[in-house]
């Protein structure tokens, strides 16, 4: 009997999947429903004997039982998108049953949580920190730090809690984990748990992800006596995008608003309930059975400058090739985004790309030579944040990419500071004036004759603009957490290299390099 | 079983959780819809809150509601990717229905094949304004 392997991951599902896998079993074969292989434009996309077929429709299936089919792509194993990858998080990705103990088991699982008990808590963490594994929320802070200074904290009580608040847009390598590969991150829990001595761990996923929410909890139920006697439970976010931010997440598995705290004290020390705490994100976390079962320095071999190992990229927006690219650090921009992306989904020639989510900067096709690393993108003015790439084509406007990403801060400020919560505003009101090229007329307080200092002149565009540089500043230094610091990197970068969407004088070409 | 008492029974299965007011929030909200003025009472006694702080929290968070939405509900992703996927034209030109509640989330990890919507767990991509269109329709 035919076995038929189709994806049950959501980008799958959002795509039809199920009307395929159900007309191949009313065709007589045996569905089996594995993990997504990341080729996202392909899906619903179907594996027979290693031969891969997509994107199909239920109609498609006769032709493909019969090896008549159009949109067969050849050994999936080989195709250039998965060739080109190295795969050490996503290494199951398209192989494995998500919730099969026995294929994880067959494919490696739990050897890393074994040679970890092998090692004992302080090699554990020499481990990670050889590999030289950073966080992969977005800050890079070296995990192997994080664990030391927990393991170093006093106290009998210490907790590890995953970062699945994916809120980003162009992100999804954290649900694709969670959905297709869950026992890999509950053993990396189990691994930190062991390292720095903490028995329990909350993994808070959003609620926008109810299928990996489904996942997770049935897979942590599997997992129990694989674990014990770490214990992990799942928490579920309710729709709030600050609550991605460490200390705001803190706030939310507590049971409180999802207020940003002020850093010190540091989560590592007073994180959840006051007690020291590892927050780690889902890909970091993931990261970790891998590195332990094969050994931090083959991690650290691969990569680029102080970024070691390799990072799940996500190609989004409007892109042909979209789906999931991990390979080593070092890939330029442009490799991603013509190369393996192969260029727009519409045709049209790229007008920018957003790297690092809604608090990441717009690069021009002139960025396109950077490597993908943390230091050589913070040169940039920009930042990989957790490694999402949203396409644009020529039909972008960047002054609406610009008032969007200060609505977006308004909308989902937590109120803590100033600087995010009234500048998100004054922000998208400046925009607002900048793209009507309106100017500001003094209003009636300003025009009052005892407001001897206020401006009765119009403000010009020119003065507006500086004003929008100079509250985008306010913002970056002023703001408690990343979600205002962060949000002048969209809004600066789109008016740095696209001017003439404000009505400002278009940049002289630069000479080329 | 009344109101009340399913008030009761989730409070009690809550019981000495940590942190507990989220899962509890949810909890209330899967099933009356919303978390009325009378629920936030019970909470903040049940867990030694003021009133004011189980508000607080009800009212942070985007998915619970104080009043309840009795028609349908369809969760669309307006971020960045499916605008880059040209969604603003296509909510621009949706005709409005009154029977639908259309919602924008940002966010729904689809980004590779969006445009994206959500209505409860189910999940689609790829929407064109002819497929946005007849999935409003076929909600209404």
């Amino acid at each position: 009997m035919t076995v038929v392997r189709i994806s049950d991951d959501a980008a799958a599902l959002a795509c039809e999947a199920n009307a395929v896998a159900a007309a191949f079993a009313k065709a007589g074969c045996t569905v089996e429903r594995v993990s997504s292989w990341g080729m996202h434009w392909l899906e619903p996309m179907a594996e027979i004997d290693g031969q891969g077929f997509g994107p199909l429709e239920p109609e498609d299936v006769a032709a493909v039982l019969a090896g008549t089919s159009a949109k067969a792509i050849g050994v999936i194993a080989e195709h250039p998108f998965i060739a080109r990858q190295q795969r050490f998080t996503f290494a199951r990705a398209g192989k494995t049953r998500p919730l099969s103990l026995d294929d994880y088991a067959a494919t490696g699982g739990w050897a890393g949580l074994k040679r970890a008990r092998e090692l004992g808590p302080e090699a554990t963490i020499a481990e990670v920190t050889t590999s030289g594994l950073r966080g992969r929320g977005g800050a890079g802070f070296p995990a192997g730090i994080k664990w030391t200074t927990v393991a170093k904290a006093a106290g009998p009580i210490k907790y590890i809690v995953c970062n699945a608040d994916e809120g980003d847009s162009a992100t999804f390598a954290d649900r694709m984990v969670m959905e297709g590969d869950p026992f890999m991150l509950i053993e990396g829990m189990a691994i930190a748990g062991h390292a720095v001595g903490a028995g329990m761990g909350y993994i808070y996923v959003r609620s926008e992800y109810p299928h990996a929410i489904a996942k997770l909890q049935a897979a942590i139920a599997l997992a129990v006596p694989h674990i014990a006697p770490f214990e992990v439970e799942v928490r579920v976010g309710a729709g709030a995008y600050v609550c991605g931010e460490e200390t705001s997440l803190l706030n939310s598995l507590e049971g409180k608003r999802g207020e940003v705290r002020a850093k010190p004290p540091l989560p590592a020390l007073e994180g959840l309930f006051g007690k020291p705490t590892v927050v780690n994100n889902v890909l970091t976390l993931a990261a970790v059975p891998w590195i332990l079962a094969n050994g931090g320095a083959a991690y650290a071999e691969v990569g680029f400058g102080r970024s070691r190992g390799t990072m799940p990229i996500q190609l989004a927006g409007n892109i042909k090739h979209g789906g999931l690219f991990e390979v080593g650090f070092g890939v330029t921009l442009g490799e991603l985004v013509d190369e393996i992306g192969g260029g727009t989904a519409t045709g049209r020639p790229v007008r920018a790309v957003q790297v690092g989510g809604p608090l990441g900067a717009y690069h021009p096709p002139a960025d396109f030579h950077l490597p993908f690393d943390y230091e050589a993108f913070a040169a940039a003015d920009g930042l990989i944040g957790h490694a999402g790439l949203t396409v644009f084509d020529e039909t972008a406007d960047m002054s609406a990419q610009a008032r969007f990403a200060m609505s977006f801060c308004a909308a989902e400020s937590c109120g803590k500071c100033t600087p995010c919560r009234i500048g998100s505003t004054r922000g998208v009101e400046l925009i607002d004036r900048i793209r009507a090229r309106s100017g500001r007329v003094a209003d009636k307080v300003e025009t009052l004759p005892q407001m001897h200092n206020a401006r009765k002149a119009p403000r010009t565009l020119a003065e507006d603009v500086t004003l929008l540089e100079d509250l985008c500043e306010t913002m970056k230094f002023g703001s408690l957490c990343a979600l205002g610091g962060f949000t002048p990197y969209p809004v600066l970068s789109a008016l740095r290299h696209w001017p003439e969407d404000f009505g400002m004088a278009a940049p002289e070409q630069e000479a080329a390099e | 079983m009344t109101d009340h008492d399913e008030l009761d029974a989730i409070l009690a299965g809550h019981a000495g959780r940590e942190g507990a007011l989220l899962p509890i929030l949810h909890d209330v909200q899967a099933a009356f819809g919303h978390v009325s003025e009378e629920a936030v009472r019970r909470i903040a006694q049940a867990l030694n809150l003021t009133r004011a702080e189980v508000h607080g929290v009800v009212s942070f968070y985007h998915d619970f509601r104080e009043e309840p939405e009795n028609r349908p509900v369809l969760k669309l992703c307006r971020a960045e990717s499916c605008q880059a996927r040209g969604i603003e034209a296509m909510v621009a030109a949706l005709p409005d229905n009154p029977r639908v509640a259309v919602e924008t989330v940002y966010c729904l990890g689809l980004c590779s094949v969006g445009p994206a919507a959500m209505v409860g767990h189910e999940v689609h991509g790829r929407l064109d304004a002819a497929r946005l269109g007849a999935l409003v329709e076929s909600l209404a």
